[in-house]
C-alpha cells in the first residue's frame, strides 16, 4: 500500500500544475545512469553513459544533461529526454565534479589527477582556461551572480575563489582535511565548505573571506570516524542546509540561520551527493554502498523512500522542468 | 647519491603557471631529506615482489609535489633530497645531511639501523621511520626523536587478529622463521592471540637451512616439503606464518597438508597500503603514484609519502618553516593528517606511532580494513591496534 501515500501529496500538487521531473543518478562503478520519476519514485529506465560516471549536472532550461566521464577524460553531453548521446566536451584528464554557470555557460570541470579546474564552453565546445589549484581538486561551486566559481583541493585542504572574469584565484580558505563540495546559499551571504576527514561543514562569508562558523556533527552510537561530511545542499530561502555525511549513513538537517543542527536522518549507506526536486518538495540522496536512493520530504525531514538504482551511485541532478 | 633535485625540478616545472610567480620570491623553504639504506641480501621469493630503484623514494617525490602545490598558495617551498647508503656508510651520510641543516629526515632502514641513527642525530633533527617495524623501537627504545610512520608489527598482528575473531577462527597454527626478526614478529603473534582471545594451538619453526629456497618456482621440491612441514598438526582453522626473512611463507598456500587458509606473512596479509585500494580517494592516489613512477606503489612509497606530508601539513597549519614550531606541532594534540584511510591519522604521544587503520590485502585485493567495527576504545578505535598507553614500556 506504500505508493498510495507517495502518490497522495503528488495529487495534491497537481492542483498547481506539478509535472513529473526526471531525476537522474549517476552509478560510479555501472558507467551508467539511472533516470527515476519524480513524482512516481519509480525507475523510467537506465543508461549507459561511458566509464566511471560521476558528477552530472542540467542545463538551466533542461535542454542538455552533462556527465563526467572520469574514466574516458571527457563530459559526455545527453539529450535529457532520450538519454541519447548529443556530443562530448573535453574536460581535461579525469573529471570528477563539475558546476555550471548560473547562465547555463561556460562549465567549470574540477580535474581530480592534474590539479587543474578546466573551463568549458558548452556551446563551442572550446576550452576556455585551465587554471592550476590544489592538489585534488573536487568540489565546485558557483555564486548565484556567477562572478565567483569555489573549488575545493582535497589533499591542500583549500577552497579557491576563482574570479569568472579573469579566471584568476583571488583568494584562498584554508580548511579542515579533505574538502570535497562547496555550496553558496541563494542570496550569495553565505558558502557552505564540508571537510570529509575533518569531519566539519565550515560556514565561510563570502565578502571577507573568513570562516564565520564551523559546524560539527555528532550521531549518538556512531563513531565519530564515521561522520564524513561531503555533498551539501541549500534550500532557496535559505531556511534548511542538508549534509551527506558519507559512512555514518545520515543526512544532516541544519538550521540555515543560526547553522546549528537539527537532526540526524538515516539514508542509505555512504551516502554522497543529493539534489533537490524544483518545488523543494524532495531531495535524492545517493548511497554508494547500499545501491540505492534516498528520498527525502523536505518539509517534514523524513526519509520517505529508498529506490535501488545502479552500482555505486555517486551523483544525481534532478530536471528542472 | 644525492638524486633528488632532479625529482625536485620536475615538480616545479609541472606547476608553472599564472600563481607560480608569487610564490617564488621569499617563499619559505622546508626542507627534508628520505635517507634508504638498503641492506645486502637475497632476492624475494616472488619476482613480483623485485624492490624497484625509487622504492620509497617515488612515494618521497609524490609528496613533494602535492607539499608544493599547497606551498605555492601559502608562500612555501618544499625541497627534499633523496640519499641511498648501505648499513655501513649510513651514518656518514646522515652527517652530511645534518651538515646541510635539513632537519626532517625520513628513514627507510631496518630496525637496527633506525635505532642507531636516531641515536646519533639526537636534537638535531627529527626522524620519520618509514619503514622499520620492530615493536622495540617504540617500546623499551624508543627515542623521542622518532616518529612511527610504518605500522608495528604489534599493530599489523592486531588487525589481521581481530579481522580473524569476527571470521570465527580463532584457533591458530603459528608457523615461524629461524631468524631473530621472525622470533619478534611470532612475539607479535602470541601477543595479539592473547589480547583478541585466540589460541595458538602449536608453534614450528620452518629451519632456513639455507637450501633450495627460490631454487624452484615452488613445483620440483616445495610442493613436497610444505605438506610435509604442515602434517600432524592439532586441530586448527589457519595457519599464521612469521617470515619476516621471506624464507617460506609465500610457499603455504594451496601447500598445507589440512586444508587451511594462510595469514600473516602471505596470504592474508595486514599491511599499510595496497596498489589496489580504492576507497577514501585511494583510486586517485593511486592513479597520481603511476603516472610519477610508471609502477604500483608499495607500502614504503606510501610511508615515505605520509612522512613528508605529515610534515608539510605541519607547515600549512602553521604557517612556518621554522623546523622547532613544526615539530612542536606535530607532537601536539591539534595535529591531524589524511592519509587516504577514510579518517584522520594522528601521532601517539607515548611512544610517537602514527595512527591508522590496517589494510587485511590478498595478492590482488583489500578483503578488510581493521580496526574491525566490533572493537571499541574509550579514546580512539585506532587504539585497539598496537600497543596502548598502559602497556607501553616507553618513556622518552
Amino acid at each position: 500500500m506504500k505508493p498510495l501515500l507517495v502518490l497522495a501529496p503528488a495529487l495534491v500538487l497537481l492542483a498547481q500544475p506539478a509535472l513529473a521531473n526526471r531525476v537522474f543518478v549517476s552509478n560510479e562503478k555501472g558507467n551508467d545512469v539511472t533516470v527515476l520519476d519524480s513524482e512516481t519514485l519509480e525507475v523510467i529506465g537506465t543508461y549507459p553513459v561511458g566509464n566511471r560516471p560521476r558528477g552530472i549536472t542540467i542545463a538551466p532550461d533542461g535542454s542538455e544533461l552533462y556527465v563526467c566521464a572520469s574514466n574516458d577524460n571527457l563530459v559526455r553531453v545527453f539529450d535529457p529526454e532520450t538519454m541519447e548521446e548529443l556530443h562530448t566536451l573535453p574536460s581535461g584528464p579525469d573529471p570528477e565534479l563539475f558546476v555550471l554557470h548560473p547562465s547555463g555557460n561556460p562549465l567549470y570541470v574540477a580535474n581530480e589527477d592534474d590539479n587543474l579546474v578546466t573551463v568549458v564552453d558548452v556551446k563551442t565546445k572550446q576550452v576556455l582556461a585551465e587554471i592550476p589549484v590544489g592538489v585534488e581538486p573536487e568540489g565546485m561551486g558557483v555564486s548565484p551572480d556567477g562572478k565567483i566559481v569555489i573549488n575545493t583541493s582535497e589533499t591542500t585542504n583549500m577552497a579557491h575563489f576563482i574570479d569568472t572574469e579573469t579566471f584568476e584565484i583571488v583568494a584562498n580558505v584554508l580548511v579542515d582535511s579533505r574538502p570535497r563540495f562547496a555550496e553558496y546559499n541563494h542570496d550569495g551571504t553565505k558558502l557552505y565548505v564540508s571537510a570529509e576527514i575533518g569531519g566539519t561543514v565550515s560556514v565561510i562569508d563570502p565578502a571577507t573571506q573568513e570562516i564565520t562558523k564551523k559546524i560539527t556533527f555528532e550521531v549518538p552510537g556512531v563513531l565519530p570516524e564515521a561522520i564524513q561530511p561531503v555533498g551539501v545542499r541549500v534550500t532557496n530561502d535559505g531556511s534548511k542546509v542538508f549534509v551527506a555525511l558519507g559512512p555514518s549513513n545520515r543526512v544532516a538537517v541544519i538550521d540555515g540561520e543560526t547553522d546549528e543542527v537539527k537532526d540526524y536522518l538515516l539514508v542509505g549507506q555512504r551516502v554522497w551527493q543529493m539534489a533537490f526536486t524544483p518545488d523543494e518538495k524532495y531531495l535524492f540522496t545517493t548511497n554508494g554502498n547500499s545501491n540505492d536512493v534516498s528520498v527525502i520530504d523536505v518539509a517534514a525531514e523524513e526519509v520517505v523512500k529508498s529506490v535501488p538504482v545502479g552500482q555505486q551511485p555517486w551523483g544525481v541532478v534532478v530536471a528542472p522542468n | 647519491m644525492f638524486k633528488g633535485i632532479m625529482g625536485l625540478l620536475a615538480g616545479a616545472a609541472a606547476l608553472a603557471g599564472p600563481v607560480m610567480a608569487e610564490a617564488q620570491p621569499g617563499a619559505q623553504q622546508i626542507r627534508a631529506a628520505v635517507l634508504r639504506v638498503d641492506s645486502p641480501g637475497l632476492p624475494p621469493i616472488s619476482r613480483l615482489d623485485l624492490p624497484p630503484e625509487d622504492l620509497g623514494f617515488a612515494g618521497a617525490r609524490l609528496a613533494t609535489q602535492d607539499n608544493d602545490t599547497t606551498g605555492r598558495f601559502m608562500g612555501q617551498d618544499f625541497e627534499t633530497v633523496e640519499i641511498t647508503a648501505t648499513p655501513e656508510t649510513a651514518a656518514a651520510e646522515m652527517d652530511k645531511i645534518l651538515e646541510g641543516g635539513t632537519q626532517f629526515v625520513v628513514v627507510l632502514a631496518d630496525d637496527a639501523t633506525t635505532l642507531a641513527l636516531a641515536d646519533q642525530v639526537g636534537e638535531r633533527a627529527m626522524l620519520l621511520n618509514a619503514r622499520a617495524r620492530g615493536d622495540a623501537l617504540r617500546g623499551a627504545d624508543c627515542r623521542a626523536n622518532t616518529i612511527h610512520v610504518a605500522p608495528s608489527h604489534a599493530m599489523l598482528a592486531d588487525a589481521l587478529a581481530q579481522f580473524l575473531m569476527w571470521k570465527n577462527w580463532p584457533e591458530w597454527l603459528l608457523v615461524k622463521g629461524s631468524h631473530p626478526e621472525d622470533e619478534n614478529l611470532a612475539a607479535a603473534w602470541r601477543r595479539a592471540a592473547a589480547k583478541f582471545g585466540a589460541t595458538i594451538v602449536e608453534e614450528r619453526v620452518f629451519a632456513d637451512t639455507g637450501g633450495a629456497r627460490a631454487t624452484d618456482s615452488g613445483h620440483v621440491q616445495v610442493q613436497a616439503q610444505m605438506p610435509v612441514f604442515t602434517q600432524r598438526a592439532p586441530d586448527y582453522d589457519i595457519l599464521v606464518a612469521a617470515d619476516e626473512s621471506d624464507i617460506f611463507a609465500p610457499y603455504l598456500p594451496y601447500l598445507t597438508w589440512d586444508p587451511r587458509p594462510v595469514a600473516g606473512s602471505a596470504g592474508l596479509v595486514p599491511r599499510s597500503w595496497h596498489p589496489a585500494m580504492e576507497a577514501w580517494g585511494g583510486m586517485q592516489y593511486q592513479n597520481r603514484f603511476e603516472k610519477l613512477a610508471n609502477r604500483p606503489i608499495r607500502e614504503e612509497d606510501y610511508q615515505a609519502w605520509l612522512a613528508l606530508r605529515i610534515v608539510g601539513e605541519a607547515a600549512t597549519r602553521t604557517q612556518s618553516a621554522d623546523p622547532a614550531e613544526l615539530r612542536e606541532f606535530i607532537l601536539s594534540d591539534q595535529f591531524d593528517v589524511a592519509g587516504f584511510k577514510g579518517q584522520k591519522l594522528t601521532v601517539r604521544d607515548w611512544d610517537h606511532q602514527v595512527r591508522q587503520p590496517i589494510l587485511l590485502t590478498t595478492g590482488v585485493l583489500t578483503t578488510s580494513v581493521s580496526p574491525q567495527d566490533q572493537y571499541l576504545h574509550q579514546t580512539s578505535a585506532l587504539d585497539t591496534l598496537g600497543i596502548d598507553r598502559p602497556e607501553t614500556e616507553c618513556s622518552f
